[in-house]
C-alpha cells in the first residue's frame, strides 16, 4: 500500500476513511438528468451486449407464463425459460432500489417545481416530494378506500393492459425502440402521453378527491 | 454465471432510478403537467444517446460477448395497436407513477403495497392475452 512518507499510518487510514465518506456523501445526492439520463443508456447497452434487449415489461408476460397462463391463452404459450433472465434482471432492480434507498439516502425532500407542489396541495396531497410516493395513496389503509383502490388496482392493470397491447413499455419503446429509431415505438410514446395527459389534467382531479 | 450479470445489470438500474427520482410519483406528475424539465432531460439524454449508440453498433457490427452479432428486431408498423395500447398505458402509469422497472425498484425501496400494484399489472397482462384476438391491432 502507498503511504505519502509525510504521514503516518493512522493518519492516512483516517484520511481514506474521510475520501470514502466524502465518495458516499457525494453518491446520496439526488443525481441530475444528465447524469442519469447516460446510465439509463449504459444499462441498455450493457444488455445488448450481453445477447439481450431492454424491456422490462416483458416479465409479466413470463410471469403469467410460468403460473401456467398457456392454458387460458397461446399468448402465454412459448418456452419461458429463456426469459428467465429477465426476472433475474428485475430481482436487480429491487436490491438496486434496496441499497439506494438504504445506504445512499438522501436527507432533502424531492426538489419539485413550486407549481407543482401548489397543485398538489389543492388536491389534498399533503407533503409533496417529503418522499418518493405520497402516502396517502400508497399505504395498505389507503388500499381499502375508494381512492386508493383505484388508483392501485386500476392503474396497474392499465400498465399491465396496456404495455402488451402496445407491446412495450417505457424501457421497450421510449429507450429501446427510439434508439433504434422504430416508428411503431414513436406512436407508442405519443399513445403514453394522451393517456398520461388526460389522467393528469381530466381525471385524477376527480379520483383524488374521491 | 451468467445470471450474476444480469443481476448486476439490474442492481445499477435500480440505483439510477432511484438516485434519479425517476420512481418517484411526484416526478411523474411533475413531468405530465410540463412544470420541470428533469424527467424530459433523463429520457431526452438516454434516446439520443441510444440512437447514436445503437447507430454505431450497426456501423460497426458489435459481437456481444456470446460472440453473436448485436441484432435489432424492426417492430410490425401499425397504428391502432401502439396508440390504443399506449394511451391505456399512459393512463396506468400517471395514476400509479411507475412504469413496470420503477414498480420493481419501489418493491425494494420497501413500499410493500406496491405488490397490489405489480399484482394488478400481471392481472392487467393475463386479460389482454385473453382478449387479444378480439382487439384492433
Amino acid at each position: 500500500m502507498y503511504i505519502p512518507c509525510n504521514r503516518t499510518k493512522i493518519e492516512h487510514t483516517k484520511f481514506v476513511n474521510q475520501r470514502m465518506e466524502r465518495i458516499i456523501e457525494w453518491m446520496s445526492q439526488p443525481w441530475p438528468w444528465y447524469v442519469a439520463g447516460p446510465l439509463i443508456t449504459l444499462t441498455m447497452l450493457l444488455l445488448l451486449f450481453a445477447g439481450k434487449s431492454f424491456g422490462v415489461s416483458d416479465t409479466l408476460r413470463t410471469t403469467c407464463a410460468i403460473g401456467g397462463g398457456g392454458k387460458v391463452s397461446d399468448f402465454f404459450d412459448f418456452d419461458w425459460r429463456k426469459q428467465v433472465w429477465n426476472l433475474v434482471f428485475v430481482l436487480g432492480a429491487v436490491i438496486g432500489g434496496f441499497i439506494a434507498s438504504t445506504w445512499l439516502q438522501q436527507p432533502e425532500p424531492i426538489p419539485l417545481a413550486q407549481d407543482t407542489v401548489v397543485k398538489l396541495q389543492e388536491l389534498a396531497i399533503s407533503k409533496p416530494g417529503a418522499n418518493y410516493l405520497p402516502e396517502e395513496i400508497f399505504s395498505w389503509e389507503s388500499l381499502f378506500t375508494l381512492r386508493g383502490f383505484v388508483m392501485l388496482v386500476f392503474g396497474g392493470f392499465f400498465i399491465g393492459f396496456g404495455a402488451r397491447y402496445a407491446g412495450g413499455c417505457t424501457s421497450g419503446h421510449a429507450i429501446s425502440g427510439l434508439s433504434n429509431l422504430q416508428l411503431p415505438s414513436l406512436i407508442a410514446v405519443i399513445g403514453f402521453f394522451i393517456g398520461g395527459l388526460i389522467m393528469t389534467y381530466l381525471l385524477l382531479p376527480v379520483i383524488l378527491t374521491l | 454465471m451468467k445470471y450474476i450479470t444480469y443481476l448486476s445489470i439490474g442492481t445499477l438500474f435500480g440505483i439510477i432510478m432511484t438516485k434519479s427520482q425517476a420512481i418517484s410519483w411526484y416526478r411523474i406528475y411533475e413531468m405530465f403537467r410540463f412544470d420541470s424539465f428533469h424527467m424530459y432531460g433523463i429520457i431526452g439524454s438516454a434516446v439520443i444517446l441510444g440512437i447514436i449508440s445503437v447507430a454505431l453498433i450497426k456501423k460497426y457490427k458489435f459481437k456481444s460477448t456470446e460472440g453473436t452479432p448485436i441484432s435489432f428486431t424492426s417492430k410490425n408498423m401499425s397504428i391502432p395497436r401502439y396508440l390504443f395500447g399506449g394511451t391505456i398505458f399512459g393512463l396506468g402509469w400517471a395514476m400509479t407513477g411507475a412504469c413496470p422497472g420503477p414498480i420493481y425498484t419501489l418493491l425494494g425501496t420497501g413500499y410493500s403495497v406496491i405488490l397490489v400494484v405489480l399484482f394488478s399489472a400481471i392481472l392487467g397482462t393475463l386479460t389482454y392475452g385473453i382478449v387479444r384476438n378480439r382487439l384492433p391491432h
